[in-house]
């Protein structure tokens, strides 16, 4: 082998690999090969460690018409000849290494690969975790990516509208940064990322091609690191102005029949882009790169080949409309040159003028080894999930308001309007339910129908059992959707872990996969598309090991839509699902636990089979008009549920004889699932019991809405506003 | 009644425009390229909100060079109704249609949520329909909106009644708490001295159905049909 380490290094290839590229070559690679192998190999774009696992995913439905890894995105029918777009991506190696353009163009990867497809992006949500904010690095990330996330998104003139964010000490330094995209298009009109047809021309449109993001797929998304300021130039800068340009002249496009396909460059630039849509149509492509316009004096074909400069697409034109593609690129002043064509050969070729610089067979560049590693309970994962709750010492009744207060003003409880305030949520004229809310509901104009959509994803829950986190991850989202009145229909999801090749971060890859394939199995809930984020670790430490699901749900008839926030006087308030006082306790892995023991311990629990009828019990409900509020009580419990109802509605809650045997701090801050706090008028508490009867639900009084105050029992009193101020300010206090 | 709707590259409240005042108010409403250089026919031009051109340089700055400006100049010269919403705001203040400018938010933060506008002269043709001294709820979503004229500017604003929406409670006070962006004296919507071009960075065409939250935003559309309706 004549390559040295280091080159290798570069790359992110093993030596393994290298040997496996000249075998299969029989030769040794030039060096514009080698690139072009080391992204489309890297774990980022390859999915080395995780294809695999990803398998057990369940993917059919009768709504799919698109499938991970099929195209761009993943597409569900929703009838009314219309469809779904969606897909979910990290960023967050960029992010850790420059916050706001990291962030920025994580949204305008993520909205181009809805655009291509032919959609138009209609939401834009984003998942978030960071270190604490009491540290000034962790600050000064997290301003940047919710600055970033704002630039482009608010620039773009599509809504953000919903997404969660969550701290821990194992984020500092690398956050996680998920954005999601929703398209909607017309079914017929529905674009695909292939290159087919001999003779038709390859387009490339929109930014010229810089030094930027080199090395991105390879060296950022796909390798631990610990100097990230060096790595700063492998962070591409983001032109959103640009980007939205970009959309608008697609969307033309894709009405007409002058393209084969359409695809974005992303994560390794030209390669990928031309590799993969290549490799969809089944033949081969010959392009040359001194057609490529440049910002940059002097590059080589292997930079302008791995490139990520951003807002670039790939255009697959059919040979004899390129005059007018371009025109209709002119108009929106875009630039478009035809870099190359389509061959029937099978074979990538690449030339710089008249010479050769790579010529590889497409299906070799796109079959990297997949490890399967064997995968087995870490010893540590035991001791942290023992956890006997007479180790610690009840609340005393006189604690539970101060705790409450606690509690609510905690930056993973506190509302998060500090974040979305900076995100127009409303452009587009279709948001009915804004964030701060379990799930944000659409409307889709011209049917009277809506959507629901939420992200969800507790890394504490994961780290401490990854198969329940990642079944917890999935049921949550679907409690969310279904609190909002909202059917779910499809997941697409982010997978944010350390090195896989650690034994006991690769278990918790697995186990979190075959959790979450569990519960879409329960739930009936498919999975359309995805993205893995590996390598997430600074200086050997990893983050929680934290699945990202995001959930789209569909509502019939829009004007049924619920909201979590108590409504009326008088109104009777139930806790709908698994018992007040759980027998084996739910602190395990609880918000209670950490910040006031200072513990991330124990385990949580879930019966999957009740967690199905309760949503069963709850949609329903929502359906027949029977309920005025529905909210998931998830972190801090059901105190902190109540709490959230009343301020959010502005209006009180007074406790009605819940019997609350047990520990009060299990009753009050423990995190069971399975549970929803509705409201609704004494006139339908009948039919709901008869639903939950019939569906096998617990149903339990839990009091009356009304007044200025919020008591539960002898536990709890505190005036509203007090209440209020602790939920609203929490963020930002933490902030100052 | 026909409206044209401009669009500059970045645009992109021009939808929503589109969407208010044809699919809910019923009225015509065409898209005019920033590219043209004259246009006819119309009863009222929009500036609706957005990035145009980016919003590089600064906000408006650029746009108000785009050729199809010049036609919107004559037309506001000649008694046109012109609103422009957000962006349009800015850029209507850049064009000099409009006295003063939108500097960016006193908390240096973008800004989307629900406010409350007081309707300070209820005489205008954008605001003929609402009461005297009601309270109008709407939408902000903006960086740079807070408005800022000099002294005699300022004074010309308030002795003409060209001052048309304040930020305000919900029961129409007039407070530093409830001034989004610190505008000054809470100003959110101003007319020129002729009364046929108003700005303002609130969006009535996001409150135009009570599922989307609102449908204050209507009032001013239909001041708007009301007065061309009279004079046509």
């Amino acid at each position: 082998m004549t390559i040295s380490r280091e080159a290798l290094d570069k790359v992110a290839l093993s030596e393994r690999e290298y040997s496996l590229i000249v075998q299969r070559l029989g030769r040794e690679p030039t060096e514009v090969e080698l690139g072009m192998f080391g992204s489309l190999w890297s774990e980022h774009c390859g999915y080395k460690h995780s294809k695999a696992l990803l398998k057990i995913l369940p993917s059919r439905g009768k709504h799919v018409l698109v499938g991970p890894g099929e195209e761009n995105a993943g597409a569900i029918d929703i009838g009314d000849g219309q469809v779904l777009v969606m897909k979910m991506e990290s960023h967050n190696h960029p992010s850790a290494v420059e916050p706001y353009q990291g962030a920025a163009t994580g949204v305008g990867g993520i909205v181009r690969d809805i655009f291509t497809m032919g959609a138009r992006p209609i939401a834009l949500l984003n998942s978030l975790r960071f270190g604490p904010l009491t540290e000034s690095r962790n600050r000064y990330l997290f301003n940047g990516v919710v600055g970033g996330i704002g630039g482009y998104g608010n620039c773009l003139g599509i809504p953000n509208v919903g997404g969660e964010a969550f701290f821990a000490n194992c984020f500092s330094g690398n956050p996680v940064v998920n954005a999601l995209c929703l398209g909607i298009a017309e079914k017929a009109k529905v674009v695909r990322a292939k290159a087919s047809g001999k003779g038709n021309l390859l387009m490339l449109v929109g930014a010229e091609t810089g030094r930027d993001g080199i090395y991105g797929a390879s060296g950022l998304a796909s390798r631990t690191f610990e100097e990230e300021q060096e790595l700063r130039p492998t962070v591409q800068v983001g032109n959103p102005f640009l980007e939205k340009l970009l959309v608008e002249a697609c969307l033309e496009l894709a009405q007409t029949d002058w393209i084969v396909g359409m695809q974005d460059l992303g994560a390794a630039g030209l390669t990928s882009a031309v590799v993969e849509s290549v490799a969809r149509g089944g033949g081969g492509v010959e392009i040359d790169v001194d057609k490529v316009p440049r910002r940059d004096e002097n590059m080589t074909p292997y930079e302008v080949m791995l490139s990520e400069s951003q807002e670039r697409m790939l255009v697959i034109v059919r040979k004899g409309n390129e005059n007018r593609v371009k025109a209709l690129f002119d108009h929106w002043e875009l630039g478009s040159h035809i870099i190359g064509e389509v061959t029937d050969s099978s074979i990538a070729v690449i030339k710089e003028g008249k010479e050769v610089v790579a010529e590889v067979p497409v299906d070799l560049l796109l079959s990297p080894p997949l490890y399967r590693r064997r995968s087995k309970k870490p010893a540590w994962l035991t001791e942290v999930q023992s956890f006997d709750i007479a180790t610690i010492p009840d609340l005393k009744s006189r604690q539970c308001n101060s705790t409450l207060l606690r509690l609510l003003a905690s930056p993973n409880i506190a509302s998060k309007e500090w974040i979305y305030r900076q995100y127009d949520h409303q452009v587009m004229n279709n948001s009915v339910v804004l964030p701060g809310s379990d799930a944000a509901v659409l409307r889709i104009k011209g049917t009277g129908k809506g959507i629901s959509l939420a992200t969800d994803g507790n890394g504490r829950y994961c780290y401490l059992d990854p198969f329940l986190g990642g079944v917890i991850a999935v049921v949550e989202a679907a409690r969310n959707l279904v609190c909002s009145g909202a059917e779910p229909l499809a997941i697409t999801d982010c997978l944010n872990f350390g090195n896989p090749e650690k034994d006991d971060v690769y278990y918790q890859l697995a186990e979190s996969i075959k959790g979450m394939a569990r519960a879409c199995r329960e739930l009936k809930i498919p999975v359309i598309s995805g993205n893995v984020s590996l390598y997430n670790e600074t200086k050997g430490q990893a983050i929680y090991p934290t699945p990202v699901v995001g959930m789209v749900g569909i509502m019939n008839d829009i004007n049924g839509y619920c909201t979590m926030s108590f409504k009326d006087e008088r109104d009777l308030v139930f806790l709908l699902g698994a018992a007040l006082s759980p027998s084996e306790g739910s602190l395990g892995g609880s918000e209670y636990l950490e910040v006031v023991h200072h513990l991330v311990k124990g385990k949580p629990t879930i019966d999957l089979a009740l967690e199905r009828r309760v949503q069963r019990c709850c949609l329903e409900a929502i359906r027949h008009g029977l309920i005025k509020s529905a909210h998931d009580c998830s972190d801090g419990g059901l105190a902190v549920a109540i709490a959230e109802s009343c301020i959010v509605g502005d209006i009180g809650f007074k406790g009605a004889g819940c019997r609350m045997g047990g520990r009060l701090d299990d009753s009050l801050f423990g995190e069971l699932q399975s549970r929803i706090v509705v409201s609704l008028p004494l006139g339908s508490a009948a039919k709901l019991e008869k639903i939950a009867a019939r569906l096998e639900v617990p149903l339990a009084l839990l009091g009356k809405v009304g007044g200025r105050r919020l008591s539960i029992e002898n536990y709890i009193d505190l005036p509203l506003a007090k209440r209020a101020r602790a939920w609203g300010n929490g963020l930002e206090r933490s902030l100052s | 009644m026909r409206f044209g709707i401009v669009v500059f590259p970045g645009t992109w409240s021009d939808q929503d425009c589109h969407y208010a005042l044809h699919d809910v108010l019923g009225q015509e409403a065409n898209h005019i390229w920033h590219k043209e250089t004259q246009f006819s026919g119309y009863d009222c031009i929009v500036l609706p909100g957005g990035f145009s051109y980016g919003d590089y340089l600064r906000v408006g700055a650029i746009a108000r060079f785009s050729p199809v400006m010049a036609a919107v100049e004559r037309f506001a010269h000649d008694g046109g109704l012109v609103i422009g919403i957000c962006n349009g705001f800015q850029i209507l203040c850049e064009a000099g249609l409009l006295p003063g400018a939108l500097l960016p938010s006193s908390h240096l933060q973008y800004r989307c949520q629900w406010v409350n506008l007081r309707v300070e002269n209820h005489y205008s043709s954008f605001s003929s329909e609402c009461e005297k001294g009601q309270v109008l709820r709407m939408p902000i979503s903006h960086y740079e909106g807070n408005y800022y004229a000099d002294d005699t500017a300022l004074a010309g604003l308030q002795a003409n009644g060209q001052v048309v929406f304040r930020y305000s409670t919900p029961s129409g006070e007039i407070t530093q708490q409830v001034n989004p962006n610190g505008s000054l004296h809470n100003i959110a919507g101003i007319l020129n001295r002729e009364g046929n071009v108003l700005g303002m960075m609130p969006h009535p065409e996001r409150a135009c159905e009570l599922l989307l939250g609102s449908v204050d935003g209507n009032l001013i559309w239909e001041s708007m049909i009301d007065y061309l309706e009279r004079s046509s």
